[in-house]
């Protein structure tokens, strides 16, 4: 049974209506065929007009969609012969990130990205895409290697956050991402990030260091989940749908506010619905983005790097402030 | 008679006369946050806000740090005018914003400038945890940059005293990119040999401690300071369990490792001044490497 988000409902109840008149039409002898071109035509309007006015909390649910397409099912289709590797060699290995390398267009990268479970089994296995330290110095570990051997190093980020747990916080959950962005920052490859569905926080941060960042259209990447924003600023999660559209956490707000470079157009009705259509739209964002940083040199890219992340941010001067 | 015993009882309670209120100046004491046992204000600030009696560290403001540390009139401010903009047009930020410089003197979280540490010259970042709670907004993360970056060009260390609950609401996923911004200047400035010393204090948590705090090549913490990714309290209903109560402290820290030294305040100077000292003699030098 797929999942049916609450905007969606006025479309999955016409499109049903339209596929019971065509059985009818088909079991007996009465011609209903213009009822049904008219009511197609009218929900070719509705889909138009629900999904090409998605509100922030619209996107959000889009996000967190069950069968929305995870890291490993773009792997599938963008990359061959990806072979996944695992561990950190300090401590464990982290399912909620993968991380191997493959071939895109018969060129070699790195891949590394965070991995939620489909149902719950593999859920609990991944732990619902939350890494632990040992995750991010898995990709880490991964990144270094990628520099090593002159790979570019492509990252998906899909994760509601860092794992808030006990073991996380006593191995360094904070140290493990703050070296990540310092790492991230030195590697002399390029690095292409695209966020596929939640950018939760410092926990989607520490994937986060692009060169190019990217996101599908009805992502999201933010500080904090709108519930937890709305119970720090008004003592209640339940106004999560108000803080989500505060928060400015679509892939249209951060494009306005200058921290991503591209957002990737999704099928209609999201990127579940088409996932061979949703890896195109990718695959052609990320072959234009890897072509133009390819063409830096080692120094150059570590320039334009830092250029880029020293823009994002806004503030003023007051010139009354005494000195 | 008996009943006089009994029925001189008094409807009202007594307030204290205008003059006899005076005679307390408000402020004058201090009660400890530690033992509870209550002190001249004057006699505690006499000994850096460190409690005389259980040493329970207290709240110091940015002023307060860099007059316990730097020789006198050695301290210069930089990037004093910069100030928020409002960028995600939020509700009543700004509003905020003026109440907190009202009160603190400051205009932003972090004061960043130079100055000498018994002759070292270094430059500094010092997080004010009254103002914002020293939450990390597109300010306090520009004007930490700028100042690492001085310190590269200058090739000169760089102090960073952490006091914050981590990225700041109101300016959204601006605040979680000055991780990275601050990050990519402290990778920029250990790969021209500088030198960076991070000291926690209470608190440093989210995304602060996610980023620079955990950054220097040293990272000290006060004594009993907070210092975490995640909330107590969001880790207790994540995992349904009670945490101990030094869960997240300075030691707790430094016994997982993630410490290189807790260090009391009264030593604090004494110790980055020997480190400096100890950096200056030996390792490379960054005049050479810049």
């Amino acid at each position: 049974m797929k999942q049916i988000l609450d905007f969606e409902k006025p479309i999955v109840n016409l499109r049903e209506k339209i596929a019971e008149l065509k059985n009818f039409t088909q079991d007996s002898d009465i011609d209903l065929s213009e009822e049904i071109s008219t009511l197609e035509k009218r929900l070719s309007k509705l889909e138009e007009d629900i999904y090409g006015n998605l509100k922030p909390w619209d996107r959000v649910s889009m996000a967190r969609h069950q069968d929305r397409p995870t890291t490993l099912e773009y792997i599938e289709n963008l990359f061959t012969d990806f072979i996944e590797f695992h561990g950190d060699r300090l401590f464990g290995d982290d399912e909620a990130i993968v991380a191997g390398i493959a071939f895109y267009k018969e060129k070699p990268v790195t891949v590394i990205g965070h991995q939620r479970g489909k149902g719950t089994k593999e859920n609990i296995r991944r732990n619902f895409g939350m890494p632990h330290p040992e995750g991010y110095r898995k990709a880490l570990r991964h990144m270094k290697q990628a520099e090593k051997f002159d790979r570019p190093i492509i990252c998906f980020i899909d994760t509601k956050g860092a794992y808030p747990g006990r073991a996380a916080e006593e191995r360094g959950q904070s140290e493990a991402i703050a070296r990540n962005l310092m790492e991230m920052a030195g590697l002399t490859v390029p690095i292409i990030c695209v966020v596929i569905g939640e950018g939760g926080s410092g926990g989607a941060l520490a994937l986060g260091v692009g060169d190019h960042i990217h996101m599908l259209e009805n992502s999201t990447y933010s500080v904090i989940s709108p519930e937890g924003a709305a119970a720090l600023l008004w003592k209640d999660s339940g106004q999560a749908k108000k803080a989500a559209e505060t928060m400015k956490i679509t892939s249209y707000d951060l494009k306005e506010l200058g921290v991503i470079d591209t957002i990737i157009q999704e099928p209609k009705g999201g990127a579940h619905r088409d996932l061979e259509e949703q890896a195109r739209n990718m695959d052609a964002v990320l072959e234009k983005s890897l072509q133009q940083l390819e063409a830096y040199s080692k120094d150059e890219l570590l320039e334009q790097r830092w250029e880029k992340y020293k823009k994002i941010g806004d503030y003023k001067l007051d010139q009354s402030i005494d000195l | 008679m008996l009943k006089d015993f009994f029925g001189k009882r008094k409807k009202y309670a007594s307030i204290p006369s205008e003059q006899a209120k005076t005679d307390v100046p408000e402020g004058l004491m201090q009660k400890c946050k530690g033992c509870h046992k209550i002190y001249y204000r004057k006699e505690m600030k006499k000994n850096v806000n460190v409690c005389p009696n259980c040493n329970y560290h207290h709240t110091l403001t940015a002023w307060e740090r860099i007059d316990s540390l730097f020789d006198e009139n050695s301290f210069q401010e930089w990037d004093k005018q910069l100030i928020t903009s409002n960028p995600l047009d939020f509700p009543d930020y700004e509003e905020k914003m003026k109440k907190d410089r009202e009160k603190t003197g400051l205009n932003e979280g972090v004061v960043t400038g130079e100055g000498t540490i018994e002759g070292h010259r270094v430059a500094f970042a010092v997080m004010d945890s009254t103002f914002r709670m020293g939450s990390m907004g597109s300010v306090v993360g520009e004007k930490i940059a700028r100042a690492i970056e001085n310190a590269k060009d200058e090739s000169i260390p760089f102090i960073i005293f952490t006091a914050s609950g981590g990225a700041r609401m109101q300016e959204g996923v601006l605040s979680l990119m000055q991780m990275t911004k601050t990050s990519i200047a402290i990778k920029r400035f250990s790969k021209a040999g500088g030198l960076m010393v991070s000291v926690m204090t209470h608190p440093t948590t989210g995304g602060v401690s996610a980023s620079f705090a955990s950054l220097g090549d040293y990272n000290f913490a006060e004594p009993g300071a907070l210092i975490g990714f995640a909330g107590r309290r969001i880790i207790e209903q994540t995992i349904r369990e009670k945490l101990p109560d030094d869960f997240q402290t300075a030691e707790f820290q430094l016994k997982h490792g993630q410490l290189d030294k807790v260090v009391h305040r009264h030593q604090l100077k004494h110790v980055l001044s020997t480190l400096l000292q100890l950096h200056q003699k030996g390792g490379k030098s960054l005049e050479t490497n810049s």
